[in-house]
């Protein structure tokens, strides 16, 4: 009888047969899910605006209303003119160029970033104070617990009248909308930091301070970043509602004058622009939490 | 004779869990453990073994008798007592050598110091290749023994382990305990482990602890007067065996005579 292939005989363990050689992929697995990723994106899009192209070109869209890509794309220079500094709503501006565009999406997207950083610092500072100090506890957390469900934009009367009209109420609204989830998760979090974990740093001597900032800071990072991410897009969309009523410019201040010149191009440009922004900001938080919590794989998300 | 390394006195402890009757967790507890000696705790689940551990560390405050390591009465946490946890607990956001060394960082040790340190531990331990790895690119195997890098870079006098092996496989299981041995000999501190193994109480010990089920009291202290390495094989090693599989049976009994009593 023949040994079979892959039976191992007492005493001829690790007798091996030369292993076949793998070929090296041509693309590296990452760069190969990359592509793909972006490939598929691209399917994506191209399915969703030839839809849209489709019905326009049988007649099934009016073009004034709901102008298919190829139109508001088309004429760039002329929607750009829209996007003056010195515009205000009814008026349109000579100068045309690419900046007032730049200019506007950056002061929106400085809105957001800023009212995200404060939200989140002062979110765990808050939260993690009334998790510590019994009073402030008592003291803050039920009007907190109130004040939370409460839709940011009810917020924004408030914001106008106590800050005027400027970057101040717009950034204040997409504060508003991170702040409350941050203290209320900080808290939870914290409460849910494995026990052993406070042992250890107990045992090696760690005094209050340095057990917050070396353990329980980095246990809950990952969660507090999820939160984050997650009031992302709500973030932009009070941004937009503060920038249309209480502030005069950027991109909210732009659909708001769209919409009351029933510029239906310019509507869906700025939709555009708003929607890229969104995705960019998603990605780049992404970056961010990808190099600040360095030890959760990539693919593994934050949701732990 | 020397001062002994951990010194239990009628130590009781009575947990009062909110809202319920408190619980009489450990009662009138009294043993000895000798500068490097390795004791082992045996007792049916819900003796208060961990309870005990938690005391000794300074985790948990005695209800009633004194604890004192080395002459001194244990009053709060302390790093010359490690305490060695069933999951290795290694914080997932430090490498392993910044694990090892955090409680060197915690103590204001220099950086270059505590990098010296912490590789010399985890070479002891036969990790010196996995220095910057993540925690949870190691094994199970090998995540315990950066847990006892981390706790042997403090130098302790007293290294206590609580059930540190229960979650690893049979053959892992049987490579950590010879690592353990190896350790124990060439760090001359004394080892308080816990286990729900007969078979690791013997092939481990100076001297075994059985408790009796709640409250746990001493129920009796056997030494093991086998020569190491030991066999299983051993004749005095079977006799051992049925020895501790008596003693915790009586318990094991008892406790459910009692549960069904209620
Ligand atoms: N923090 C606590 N609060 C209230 N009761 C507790 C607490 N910790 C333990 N106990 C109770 O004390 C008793 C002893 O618990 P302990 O964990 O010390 O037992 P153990 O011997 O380690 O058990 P096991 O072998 O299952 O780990 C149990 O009845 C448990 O319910
Ligand atoms: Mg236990």
């Amino acid at each position: 009888m023949t040994a079979d292939a892959g039976q191992t005989r007492l005493g001829e363990a690790g007798a091996g047969r030369p292993a076949p050689k793998i070929k090296p992929p041509l693309l590296s697995p990452a760069l190969r899910r990359r592509l793909s990723a972006i490939g598929w994106g691209l399917i994506s899009l191209s399915l969703f605006a030839g839809l849209w192209e489709a019905l326009w070109f049988f007649g099934m869209l009016n073009p004034l209303l709901l102008p298919p890509p190829h139109l508001f794309l088309s004429d760039i220079p002329g929607t750009l003119k829209f996007f003056d500094r010195s515009n205000r709503i009814g008026s349109v501006a000579s100068g045309v160029g690419v900046w007032p565009l730049l200019f506007t999406m950056g002061s929106t997207t400085l809105r957001v970033l800023v009212g995200l950083t404060l939200g989140f610092t002062c979110g765990v500072a808050v939260g993690a104070a009334i998790h510590y100090v019994k009073l402030l506890r008592n003291l803050l957390l039920p009007t907190i617990l109130l004040l939370a469900p409460i839709s940011p934009v009810a917020w924004l009367p408030v914001a106008i009248f106590v800050f005027g009209i400027g970057d101040v109420p717009a950034i204040f609204l997409v504060f508003i909308t991170v702040f409350f989830a941050i203290v209320l998760s900080t808290g939870a979090q914290i409460e849910s930091v494995p026990k052993n974990y406070i042992h250890v740093a107990r045992i090696m001597g760690a005094s209050q301070r340095q057990t917050f900032w070396k353990v329980i800071l980095p246990a809950i990072l990952p969660s507090l970043f999820m939160t984050l991410r997650l009031n992302l897009f709500a973030a932009w969309m009070v941004v937009l509602i503060a920038e249309t009523v209480g502030v005069g410019t950027g991109l909210g201040q732009i659909t708001s004058m769209a919409r009351s010149t029933f510029n239906a191009k310019l509507v869906f440009f700025t939709m555009a622009i708003i929607g890229l922004l969104g995705f960019l900001s998603d990605f780049a938080l992404r970056q961010v939490q990808n190099k600040m919590l360095w030890w959760i794989a990539p693919n593994q998300g934050a949701a732990r | 004779m020397s001062r002994p390394a951990v010194s239990i006195q009628s130590v009781s402890k009575r947990w009062t869990p909110e809202g319920r009757a408190p619980v009489l967790a450990l009662d009138n507890l009294s043993f000895d453990v000798a500068p490097g000696e390795f004791i082992v705790l045996l007792g049916p689940s819900g003796c208060g073994k961990s309870t005990l551990l938690y005391m000794i560390a300074g985790l948990e405050e005695v209800s009633g008798g004194t604890i004192a390591c080395d002459g001194e009465p244990v009053t709060e946490p302390s790093a010359e007592r490690g305490l060695i946890f069933q999951e290795a607990s290694l914080f997932p956001w430090l490498t392993i050598a910044d694990n090892v060394a955090f409680g060197l960082a915690v103590q204001h040790v220099q950086p270059v110091k505590r990098r010296e340190i912490a590789v010399e531990t985890l070479k002891r331990v036969g990790l010196g290749d996995m220095l910057d790895k993540k925690p949870d690119e190691l094994s199970g195997g090998m995540r315990q023994r950066a847990a006892c890098a981390r706790a042997l870079a403090m130098r302790p006098k007293v290294l206590m382990m609580d059930e540190p092996f229960a979650a690893l496989d049979v053959q892992t299981r049987a490579r950590m305990q010879d690592f353990l041995l190896q350790i124990w000999r060439d760090s001359g501190a004394s080892i308080l482990l816990v286990t729900h193994s007969i078979d690791e109480a013997i092939s481990l010990a100076d001297r075994v602890v059985v408790f009796t089920s709640r409250p746990g009291r001493v129920k009796t202290i056997v030494p093991i007067d086998l020569p190491r390495p030991r066999e299983s094989r051993d004749p005095r090693y079977h006799a051992y065996r049925d020895l501790f599989t008596e003693l915790l049976a009586d318990e094991v009994d008892r406790a459910f005579a009692e549960q069904e009593a209620v």
